[in-house]
């Protein structure tokens, strides 16, 4: 059988940014997959030499407007354990209120994006205007929509009034009816099943040796979850990792289903168990010589930042592997043996953020 | 760093890596640091049941560095990233992008050392 090579973007209708996978391909099957990155790689870690500590902040925030919020948690709390600071419980638990939000809606608008992949158009509507009831959440709690910037070194700069508290309440009991209400389709519909069950099998040992995060991870049977660390709030609300096991695209979407339920269920417990106090610790001084190893649960998975300080206000080094990175070379194993016309579906089914990937 | 950090040499980083494999270790990624002009320190980060375990590799850039990729296939993009971004080489890498994987060709600064530069590639 002869092979015809196939570029998968770095243009492609599932694709919001550009990535490139060459495809080696036999009588429409996949035989072997190459990626190309590099396509708007920005260099981010670099300006740790010229930005100082505080400002890096707002570049965190940047590697991805999805999880900016985490990435700046992230970072905050290993500069706060780096220069020991001790975050204001208050502090702690509203950083868990918008990383939930955060995560509920990458989660629609990756659910949304999804059903667009396989053709479900209406669906891929129904997922983004139930998102737009986070996103006014975020918007008139902070100012922003996307990009929130609610983190400092110490804490948080925003609060929220009881009446802001009554009114998400309020909001995310819709956002869960309305995410029930798409249940069905999005699990136990005949067509949407027909592209998603048995596609893009990953086994639980691959997933666990090639490295796979979050979702990936989860819906391959391996319960990790790096909430599960008690970082944060976290340690004081009940919960339990979302786990799938057949390791399919339908395992993967389920988690990130079940994981947008389990969010509005977190920023009823993190409202609940809001405590009174300061918003931010005073933080004086430079980052000490020494380093930091930190990580957090993202919408797409386990986050690593690595922070090397040295005394100054600039930092000697920072390191961010983001969760796309890490599951790339599952997708890489994913990908062999599957028709070419699955492969969008499995694509998007690690939730690519190539922003992410390349900071 | 709170977390156990074991030191390990050129010669011993595969061996190491194999045992944190059979360990039943999951690799996580890899940090890339400068420790001096010509130094760097390489720390492999690796996960199980949420317990965390580093090794510590310092080397020459100059030094080529043997290639784990062979142990955990999941670090082929995180060397070659390293290849791009610190000038080191790597041998033995599964799918060796040869300093191409974000850089292009053209490009003649190594992105993360200062005043260090490189030919451009033909």
């Amino acid at each position: 059988m002869a092979t015809t090579v196939i570029p998968f973007g770095p243009q492609h209708p599932v694709l919001p940014e550009p990535v490139h996978l060459t495809l080696k391909v036999e009588d429409e099957i996949v035989k072997e997959a190459i990626p190309a990155l590099g396509y708007v790689h920005r260099g981010l870690e670099k300006l740790a030499d010229i930005r100082d500590y505080h400002q890096m902040i707002q570049v965190c925030e940047r590697v991805c407007g999805i999880c900016s919020m985490i990435h700046a948690v992230c970072y905050s709390q290993g500069i706060e354990e780096l220069m020991e600071v001790e975050v204001p419980k208050r502090a702690e638990m509203l950083r868990v209120i918008w990383s939930e939000l955060h995560r509920s809606h990458s989660h629609l608008l990756w659910l949304g994006l999804f059903a667009d992949a396989f053709g479900f158009e209406s669906l891929f509507m129904q997922f983004w205007k139930v998102r737009e009831r986070i996103m006014d959440i975020n918007e008139a709690t902070t100012g922003s929509r996307v990009i929130v910037s609610v983190n400092v070194i110490g804490g948080v700069r925003a609060d929220l009034s009881p009446d802001q508290i009554r009114w998400i309440l309020s909001e995310i009991d819709i956002v869960e009816k309305e995410v029930r209400a798409l249940q069905d389709t999005i699990m136990n519909d005949y067509t949407v099943k027909a592209r998603t069950v048995g596609v893009g099998v990953l086994s639980k040992e691959d997933a666990y040796l090639l490295g796979a995060a979050g979702p990936t991870l989860r819906g391959s049977g391996v319960a990790q979850d790096m909430r599960m660390l008690g970082y944060g709030g976290y340690a004081e609300l009940d919960f339990e990792p979302v786990v799938e096991t057949s390791g399919d695209c339908w395992a993967r979407s389920t988690v990130r289903f079940r994981e947008t339920l389990q969010s509005i269920d977190l920023v009823r417990q993190a409202i609940a168990k809001l405590p009174e106090g300061e918003l931010a610790a005073k933080v004086k001084g430079n980052p000490p010589e020494g380093e930091v190893y930190t990580r957090v649960e993202q919408p797409r998975g386990e986050c690593v930042y690595y922070i090397k300080g040295n005394g100054t206000k600039h930092l000697d080094r920072l390191r961010i592997r983001t969760p796309t990175f890490a599951n790339i070379p599952p997708l890489l194993a994913m990908l062999p043996g599957c028709e070419l016309a699955d492969v969008p579906v499995i694509v998007l089914s690690i939730d690519p953020c190539i922003s992410c990937t390349e900071r | 760093m709170k977390d156990k950090v074991i030191n390990v040499t050129r010669d011993t980083v595969v061996g190491e890596v194999m045992k944190m494999k059979n360990d039943g270790y999951r690799l996580v990624t890899f940090s890339t640091y400068q420790v001096d002009e010509d130094g760097l320190g390489i720390l492999y980060h690796f996960d199980k049941n949420l317990e965390t375990i580093h090794l510590r590799l310092t080397v020459k850039r100059k030094d080529s560095i043997p290639s784990v990729s062979g142990v955990y296939f999941a670090a082929l993009l995180v060397e070659n990233e390293i290849r791009d971004q610190w000038d080191v080489k790597f041998d033995g890498l599964v799918l060796d992008f040869n300093r191409t994987l974000y850089l292009d060709p053209e490009v003649t600064q190594v992105p993360l050392v200062s005043n260090v530069k490189i030919a451009p590639k033909q």
